[in-house]
C-alpha cells in the first residue's frame, strides 16, 4: 500500500499511438513496460518475461485455450493474454499472472489510465506532461 | 539365483523387519501358468488349439523365466499358494500381496487367443491362488490387443474385489494414453481398478529410440525410458485428466528418474499447453496425485541418506508403494525393509499408500 501512495504518474504516450491489437514498449522511471491495446482497453505490465527475459510486448495477444474434455478444445477470454514470443508462457494482461503458475510466476501489473490532454495540463503533475498536446488523449501511468 | 527368505547370505540386509508393518506387497510373481494349468478353463475348441499348436509355456522373450539368469530355484516358493504363504506372506506377516503375471500373453497377436489366455489365466489365478489364501490379490490380465474383450473381462470381475488392478506391460504396441484403449480405462476406473504398468517388453519396437541394444544390462535400464514414455502419454493424451480417480501404478520401474520427468513436463507444459488444454494442472501435480511407483528394484543410491534426498524430489511420499518383487532376486533379504531405503518411509509405503491407491483392496 505504501508503494501505491508513493506512485507517481507519468504520461507515457498518446493513446492513438497504440492501435487495437498492437503493443508498445515504453520506459518509465528506468523500467521497461509493455502497453497493450486490447479492443480499446489498455493494460500495462512489465515487459520482461520472468522466464528468460524476452520482451513481452513482442508477444502475440491471445485468448485462452481451454477444454472440459480431452479433444474438446476451445478458445475463451479472447485477447486477455499475451504469449511470450520465446517459449510461449501465457500472461494474463489484467493481472500480470502466468496462467500456468499464477502464484509464483507473474510480471508486474501497472495501473494505466487514459486521460484527456486538458486534464493532464490542469493536473498537479505538470512536470510529466511536457510533451502533451492540447488535443487528443494521452496514456498516463502510475509508477 | 533366488535367495530363500530369510537369507543368511543377503548382501544388504536392513534391520527393520517387514513383519509388524501390516505390509501390503504390491508386486509378487507367481510362476506363470503352463498349459496343464489353463486347460481346465478353456473350451474344447481352445483345448484342441492348445494341444495341436503346442501352446504351453508363454514367456516374454525380454524376461524368459525358465532360462538363466531369471529361472527361479525349485524351492523359490512361488509354485503354489501354500508355498508362497510359507516363503513370503507368513514370515513377513503380510496383510496382502498382489500377484502379477507378466507372461507371453501380452505379446500374442491373435486377439482371440489373447482373450482366451487372459480369461484362463485370471480363472487360474482366482481358483489356484486367491481362493486358497485370503491375503492374496491379483492384477487382472486383459487383452489390450482386443479392447472390447478387455472391457468384458473387467466387467466380469467387477464384483471380485480380489482383483485390484489391470495389468499392462510397459513396452508394447503403442503408447498407453491413446484413445483406442480408453474404453478399458473407463471400465477400470468405474469399478475402482488401478492401472498397473509392469516392466516387460513385447519387442514390437526396438527397446530404445536409437535402435536395438546388444546387452542385457542395457535392456534392464531402458525399461525406464518406456515408463517415462507411458507416463508422458497418459498425461498428454488426457487419461489422467479424464480418469482422475484411477491410479497408475508403475511396477519395477525404479523411482529416481521420475522427478526429472515431472520437472521437465511441468516446464515444457507452460509453453506448449495450448495443444493439450485438458491438462489443466501442472503435470508434476497430476503425476503426484495419480502415479504410484513400487520400490523394488530401487534404482537409487545405496546410501539411505542419499536415497532419501533422491526420493524427496518426488515432492511426496504418497507416490511410493512397498514391493518385494518376490521371487526375483535382488540380493536382499525381503524380510527386512531394504537397507538402501529410508526407514521413515516404511510405514507409509508399506501400507497406507497401498490402501489409498487401491479402492478395491479391503484388508
Ligand atoms: S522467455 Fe518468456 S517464456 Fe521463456
Amino acid at each position: 500500500m505504501e508503494a501505491d501512495t508513493k506512485a507517481k504518474r507519468h504520461v507515457v504516450c498518446r493513446a492513438d499511438e497504440i492501435q487495437p491489437g498492437a503493443s508498445k514498449r515504453v520506459q518509465v522511471a528506468g523500467r521497461d513496460i509493455a502497453i497493450f491495446n486490447v479492443n480499446g482497453e489498455y493494460s500495462a505490465i512489465g515487459d520482461r518475461c520472468p522466464h528468460e527475459g524476452a520482451s513481452l510486448c513482442a508477444g502475440a495477444i491471445v485468448g485462452l485455450a481451454e477444454a472440459d474434455e480431452p479433444g474438446e478444445a476451445r478458445m475463451t477470454r479472447h485477447g486477455e493474454f499475451v504469449r511470450c514470443p520465446w517459449h510461449g508462457w501465457e500472461f494474463d494482461l489484467k493481472t500480470g499472472k502466468s496462467w500456468c503458475d499464477p502464484r509464483r510466476t507473474r510480471v508486474k501489473k501497472f495501473d494505466l489510465a487514459v486521460e484527456d490532454a486538458t486534464k493532464i495540463v490542469e493536473g498537479p503533475y505538470k512536470i510529466d506532461v511536457f510533451d502533451i498536446r492540447q488535443e487528443g488523449s494521452y496514456l498516463v501511468i502510475d509508477i | 539365483m533366488t535367495s530363500p527368505v530369510p537369507s543368511a547370505t543377503n548382501l544388504r540386509a536392513g534391520s527393520l523387519p517387514i513383519a509388524g508393518l501390516g505390509a501390503i506387497d504390491c508386486d509378487v510373481h507367481p510362476r506363470s501358468p503352463r498349459r496343464q494349468d489353463l486347460l481346465p478353463y478353456v473350451d474344447d475348441y481352445w483345448r484342441e488349439i492348445f494341444m495341436s499348436r503346442e501352446i504351453d509355456h508363454l514367456e516374454l522373450s525380454g524376461y524368459p523365466e525358465t532360462l538363466r539368469p531369471n529361472r527361479a530355484a525349485p524351492d523359490a516358493g512361488n509354485g503354489d499358494a501354500a508355498s508362497l504363504a510359507k516363503a513370503l506372506l507368513d514370515p513377513l506377516k503380510l496383510d496382502a500381496a498382489i500377484l502379477n503375471v507378466t507372461s507371453g500373453v501380452h505379446a500374442i497377436f491373435d486377439p482371440y487367443l489373447a482373450q482366451v489366455l487372459c480369461q484362463a489365466t485370471n480363472r487360474w489365478l482366482a481358483a489356484e491362488w486367491l481362493d486358497r489364501d485370503p491375503r492374496l490379490r491379483a492384477s487382472l490380465i486383459v487383452p489390450l490387443q482386443h479392447p472390447e474383450a478387455a472391457v468384458a473381462e473387467i466387467e466380469a470381475y467387477a464384483k471380485d474385489h480380489r482383483f485390484v488392478q489391470v495389468l499392462a506391460v510397459v513396452m508394447n504396441d503403442k503408447p498407453l494414453g491413446q484413445r483406442y484403449l480408453w474404453p478399458i480405462y473407463e471400465a477400470a476406473s468405474r469399478h475402482g481398478f488401478a492401472l498397473n504398468i509392469h516392466a516387460g517388453n513385447t519387442y514390437r519396437h526396438a527397446p530404445t529410440q536409437s535402435g536395438f541394444n546388444s546387452y542385457l544390462v542395457e535392456d534392464f535400464v531402458h525399461q525406464t525410458q518406456g515408463f517415462a514414455n507411458q507416463v508422458g502419454s497418459l498425461l498428454a493424451e488426457g487419461v489422467l485428466a479424464k480418469f482422475p480417480e484411477m491410479k497408475v501404478v508403475l511396477s519395477e520401474s525404479g523411482v529416481t528418474w521420475m522427478p526429472s520427468l515431472m520437472w521437465r513436463m511441468s516446464k515444457d507444459w507452460r509453453g506448449v499447453r495450448i495443444e493439450v488444454p485438458w491438462v489443466k494442472e501442472m503435470p508434476s501435480l497430476l503425476m503426484r496425485k495419480q502415479v504410484r511407483l513400487t520400490l523394488q528394484p530401487f534404482d537409487g543410491p545405496s546410501d539411505p541418506a542419499q536415497a532419501a534426498r533422491a526420493i524427496a524430489h518426488l515432492g511426496g511420499d504418497e507416490m511410493l508403494l512397498f514391493s518385494s518383487d518376490y521371487p526375483h532376486d535382488h540380493r536382499i533379504d525381503v524380510a527386512y525393509w531394504p537397507a538402501n531405503l529410508p526407514e521413515e518411509l516404511a510405514a507409509r509405503a508399506a501400507r497406507e499408500n497401498a490402501l489409498a491407491t487401491y479402492p478395491r483392496l479391503e484388508v
